[in-house]
């Protein structure tokens, strides 16, 4: 009798503490310095954006947000692990603790910012939706569209935003869903669709990929407004703040004109923002939790946001694309951070 | 006193199992508890909203593939029944298929030529044995590689094959084909009369007469002459290549035929296994009863062999039934927007109710499979052994 | 002399096999003919495209292949057959995903002590059997500490896992864990206990009526929100879950047919003779049910491997999902074929061996009971 005894206390107490254990949680900044690394949902593969090169290192302006994050917060940009996410999974994958920050290009929308459970942070991108088709069916506005067949990549904005566009203009179309960028890829070759149609950053991306790039063309239509941009659980304001911050350092940065090569010498600067944006006035980096360094080092081991997009996605790298709005606001572009006091 | 509690709970059985059962629903009941309340927790935590309000929101996607009018401005619970016909179409679809294909190489492989034989062995080896994933995949492959719409194969003037479909005249009722179809009720009531007074007649005087003969040219003539008398009421609606694609007519996508051969092309290889055996389990004697009696071969097979042998064939055949409809939701891997691609799929990352969604899906799936079991047992009850046992 | 010679050809027993199997009658005849072509287009064709025209490293100038567009058939379109190279160049990854290049050891060897953890269960006169059934319950640990790591192993996360070691680990992990759970439900499912019975009716029927992929969705998507914040599964765990519940369930169903069909006078005979529920089920019926009940067991297996390959829509690579990852590669697009005949074989051999297996348990048990 003792024994069934204890064996029941056993099972119960058990099943309280397991209980108890899911009533306790730290803060998000607390989980990922005792972690010890920073979770980073990223793309499966989207060459310029998130990818792993030849390596398998992780390159792309959405890598290299995480990468700020671990910089701020560990002083060691390397302090990551990437977690390939498909559209699908994303935001479960966020919501459910599995990883820090999603940083994939994901657009920002009012209902993924409140419905899902989502913050998102800032923007890092700029993007739109826009239609590739092949340069010899001789189309050159999306208008001449009507009852072609459009591959779309399903679990996205870009599906809603092409009917809308479509039945707006009162044209048809046959939609041929894909589930990953590759497929899209595929199908598209194959003459299975008319049309590929994602965000025209993605567009660009998978033309370099293709055999003949020149005989597509990325017609001039941009359908959407699509502000790329990581995104955070939604309830924990500091972590929120963090990421965001450490995205804004790397606009600010380019603003002040501090770069990876030259941020050592700008310590000596006697511009006061470029003083308290590299910790040599202290005191703001404690307010965000964080060492009074943590600016200097996104910017030394991640660079300015200007470095990041010339070597990821820039007319120098081999996806070729111009800064257009993705310039600072003094340049032409809607690049604008908040001011660093 | 307290000896005695415990003996009774150890040794008397009554009393045991009372205790066991008690727990169990104990147990139960507080992990169900734990995981609700847990499960609460997480999605208020998590700022993620519940409930079933979104059926009633507009799904703003569209679906290509559909038996029912859908617009993006139409709301996710026609999404819903979107999805739901198109697993159901598939599902019978390919069950019809798979059947006629599982007969025909369950018998083939009864035949007493080798090479056919064991062509058909080869064929069920080499099909169950592979998943059907792949193999769904891999014969869309094959229809991804048929010629793009420009260079589309041309079969009897207005079929055209490309890898966008299979595009072919639609017909369109005119005025007065209400009377062909008048017609065709007519002589299917007609034909079940004159069978029921064949049999009788047949019975009486003992002589046969060749009723499915007589039927077949029954449902077959008369709408055809009332199709002829009210002068030929259908048009055809001929696919017309427009722009950038075939305008008119009816199409047939890569993506259903992908499934359809994938599906039916491996069940049909179980059900010959299942159709084999059954036709070995009817004894040799039988057959040589039967033969001896006078009945003509295709008699033999049709009035002793299939019916003893479809008593050891339907049970199992329910089951690849059962199996083809739950591999339907493969749908997802090439895009054919089933239940589980664009309910389970598209709406779910819409609206981000993975729970309701899920719970809708796994709740309609039981629900087939259950309505599938029903039928397959009254249908299984009627070929059993009848009577006087 | 020509009658005896006809006379003698027809007491020939190969003439005579000839002539019954293929030109017994016109029907059988012309049958024969047909079948002939038919065999003679497809086998030539597949043996032209799958060896004579085919590229392995080499194509057909020479050239070593180092992408798609130096296969022979890029080259030179509608001559040659299909082109190897694209299994050899990533061969690895097809075997262990993207497990680390100098670790793959661990993996080999825990592939090769397989066959020696199985035999033991699937031969009952094999020489020294108590030693490999031993092995059988120690294998697990050594091949988690293998492939995981743990002390004096680096440990390798399982998200860099894939290729046939993930379909393996899926099928063997998932059939293995599995295996005591069914008996659990198929016992549970007889029991004489109104709520346990109903507990594992409704358990085994609600399973068996989903398909496998709205569990590994439940699994993959859903398992977070059940769980405690901070317990988080990874992914290759969570389909390892769905693929267990899913295979108990078809494996209790074959279980009870084995139960079944244990006369009812064996089991009132052994509690006449004062033995408890569990000393008869332990010793009196399990060993018989189950023993009948492997050929079915052994079919939900063979269905259980092919189905892992539904892993790669939750985004695990298993074999398939490698295969098209594979074919997401720019380098390597378009050979659609030649990597879903490779994927293809691998299953096949698999699925034959364990099928064949079966239809030997099968004869063998009919012999032994007649």
């Amino acid at each position: 009798m003792t024994k069934i005894k204890s064996l029941l206390i056993a099972l119960l107490l058990s099943l309280g503490v397991s209980t108890a254990i899911a009533g306790s949680h730290g803060s998000t900044l607390d989980v990922v310095k005792e972690r010890g690394k920073l979770m980073c949902g990223s793309n499966t593969g989207l060459a310029g954006f998130g990818n792993p090169n030849d390596a398998g290192v992780w390159e792309g302006i959405d890598v290299d947000v995480c990468r700020a994050v671990a910089a701020a917060v560990f002083g060691d940009a390397s302090k990551v692990e990437y977690v390939p996410t498909t559209s699908k999974v994303r935001f479960t994958v966020l919501q459910s603790g599995e990883i820090d920050v999603l940083s994939r290009n994901t657009t920002w929308t009012v209902s993924r910012d409140s419905d899902l459970g989502l913050d998102f942070v800032g923007v890092n991108y700029y993007d739109g939706q826009g239609f590739m088709v092949k340069s010899s069916l001789g189309v050159s506005s999306a208008l001449d569209l009507d009852g072609a067949s459009v591959c779309i990549q399903v679990g996205t904005t870009t599906e809603m935003n092409l009917a809308d566009y479509f039945t707006f203009h009162g044209m048809s179309y046959e939609s041929v869903p894909v589930e990953t960028n590759s497929e899209a890829d595929a199908a598209y070759l194959a003459g299975r669709c008319d049309v590929y149609t994602t965000d025209a950053s993605g567009l660009w991306a998978s033309r370099a990929g293709y055999p003949n790039p020149s005989e597509h063309v990325v017609l001039p239509e941009i359908i959407s407004k699509e502000p790329l941009g990581p995104a955070v659980r939604h309830g924990d304001s500091q972590w929120a703040d963090i990421v965001g911050w450490s995205l804004n350092a790397m606009i600010i940065g380019e603003e002040l004109g501090i770069t990876s090569a030259n941020v050592d010498d700008m310590k000596g600067s006697a511009n006061p923002e470029v003083k308290r944006l590299l910790g040599v006035d202290a005191g703001y980096g404690a307010m965000l939790g964080l060492s009074d360094d943590w600016a200097y080092n996104v910017l030394k081991q991640v660079g300015n946001y200007a470095e990041s997009f010339e070597r990821n996605v820039g007319m120098g790298s081999n996806i070729g694309i111009a800064r257009g709005l993705n310039a600072l606001y003094k340049d032409g572009g809607i690049l604008y951070a908040p001011p660093f006091r | 006193m307290k000896n005695n509690f415990i003996r009774k709970i150890i040794f008397d059985e009554r009393s045991r199992s009372l205790l066991i059962q008690t727990l169990t629903i104990g147990i139960f009941a507080f992990i169900i508890y734990i995981l609700v309340q847990q499960t609460a927790y997480n999605l208020d935590k998590r700022g993620i909203s519940s409930g079933f309000d979104f059926l009633n929101m507009s799904a703003g996607y569209d679906i290509s593939i559909r038996l029912i009018s859908f617009t993006s401005e139409d709301t996710h619970l026609r999404a819903y029944f979107v999805g739901l016909l198109n697993t159901l179409l598939i599902a019978i679809c390919g069950c019809f298929l798979a059947t006629i294909l599982g007969f025909l190489v369950g018998i083939i492989r009864l035949s007493s030529n080798w090479l056919f034989k064991n062509i058909a062995y080869v064929y069920v080896e080499f099909t169950r044995n592979v998943p059907v994933l792949l193999q769904i995949i891999l014969y869309y492959s094959i229809l991804l590689h048929l010629p793009q719409i420009k260079q589309a194969i041309v079969l009897l003037d207005n079929f055209y094959l490309t890898n966008r479909g299979f595009f072919m005249p639609s017909p369109v009722p005119k005025e007065g084909f209400g009377i062909v179809i008048a017609s065709l009720i007519f002589a299917i009531i007609a034909s079940y009369f004159l069978k029921k007074y064949l049999k009788k007649r047949q019975e009486t005087t003992g002589r046969q007469y060749p009723i499915f003969l007589m039927n077949s040219t029954l449902i077959i003539f008369i709408p055809v002459f009332f199709y002829y008398i009210t002068g030929m009421p259908i048009e055809f609606d001929n696919p017309v290549l427009k722009g950038f694609n075939f305008k008119g007519g009816m199409v047939v996508r890569p993506e259903f035929l992908g499934m359809l051969f994938g599906l039916s092309i491996y069940t049909a290889a179980f059900i010959s296994e299942t159709v084999r055996s059954g036709i070995i389990s009817v004894s040799k004697g039988q057959r040589e009863a039967s033969k001896a009696l006078g009945l003509k071969n295709n008699l033999v097979m049709r009035l002793v062999i299939i019916p003893q042998a479809l008593r050891v064939i339907i049970p199992p055949l329910t089951s690849q039934y059962l199996n083809l409809t739950k591999n339907s939701s493969l749908g997802i891997a090439i895009g054919y927007a089933d239940l589980v691609h664009g309910f389970g799929g598209i709406s779910l990352n819409q609206t981000g109710r993975a729970i309701e969604i899920m719970m809708i899906v796994m709740l309609t799936y039981l629900s087939i499979s259950l309505i599938i079991s029903i039928f397959m047992n009254i249908y299984n009850k009627s070929v059993q052994f009848k009577g006087n046992a | 002399m020509r009658s005896l010679a006809l006379n003698d050809l027809s007491h020939n027993k190969y003439y005579n096999w000839i002539v019954r199997n293929f030109f017994s009658t016109w029907l059988n005849t012309s049958l024969t003919i047909i079948a002939l072509i038919f065999l003679y287009k497809i086998g030539t064709f597949f043996l032209d495209w799958a060896i004579f025209s085919a590229d392995f490293k080499l194509n057909f100038q020479g050239q070593v292949i180092t992408d798609r567009t130096m296969c022979s058939k890029n080259i030179a379109p509608g001559e040659y057959g299909a082109c190897w190279t694209i299994i050899y160049a990533r061969f690895d990854q097809f075997m262990y995903g993207l497990y680390p290049a100098e670790e793959t050891w661990r993996v080999n060897l825990s592939f090769f002590l397989l066959p020696f953890a199985i035999i033991g269960f699937l031969f009952d006169k094999l020489p020294l059997r108590k030693y490999f059934i031993f092995f059988t319950f120690i294998y697990p640990f050594i091949a988690y500490f293998l492939l995981y790591g743990g002390p004096n192993l680096t440990i390798v996360e399982t998200n860099k896992w894939g290729g046939l070691l993930v379909t393996l680990f899926l099928g063997v992990t998932g059939i293995g864990l599995a295996f005591p759970l069914s008996i659990a439900l198929a016992l549970g499912r007889r029991s004489n206990m109104p709520i346990i019975k109903s507990i594992c009716v409704i358990f085994i029927e609600f399973i068996r009526g989903v398909p496998l992929i709205t569990l590994l969705f439940t699994a993959n998507v859903m398992l977070p929100l059940f769980l405690p914040e901070g317990v988080n599964p990874d992914n290759l765990l969570r389909a390892l879950v769905a693929v267990t519940l899913f295979q108990s369930a078809y494996m209790a169903e074959a279980i009870r047919g084995g139960l079944q069909a244990i006369p009812r006078g064996q089991i009132e005979a052994a509690q006449s003779l004062g033995l408890t529920y569990w000393q008869t089920t332990r010793k009196i019926v399990l060993p018989q049910a189950l023993k009948i009940a492997i050929p079915p067991i052994v079919n939900t297996c063979i269905g259980l491997f092919k189905d892992t390959s539904l892993v790669l829509i939750i985004g695990l690579f298993d074999l398939l999902g490698i295969g098209k990852a594979a074919l997401a590669d720019m380098t390597w697009t378009k050979l659609y074929y030649e990597v879903y005949v490779f994927i293809a074989l691998v299953f096949f051999i698999f699925c034959f061996g364990m099928s064949r297996y079966s239809l030997y348990l099968e004869k063998k048990l009919k012999t032994d009971n007649s």
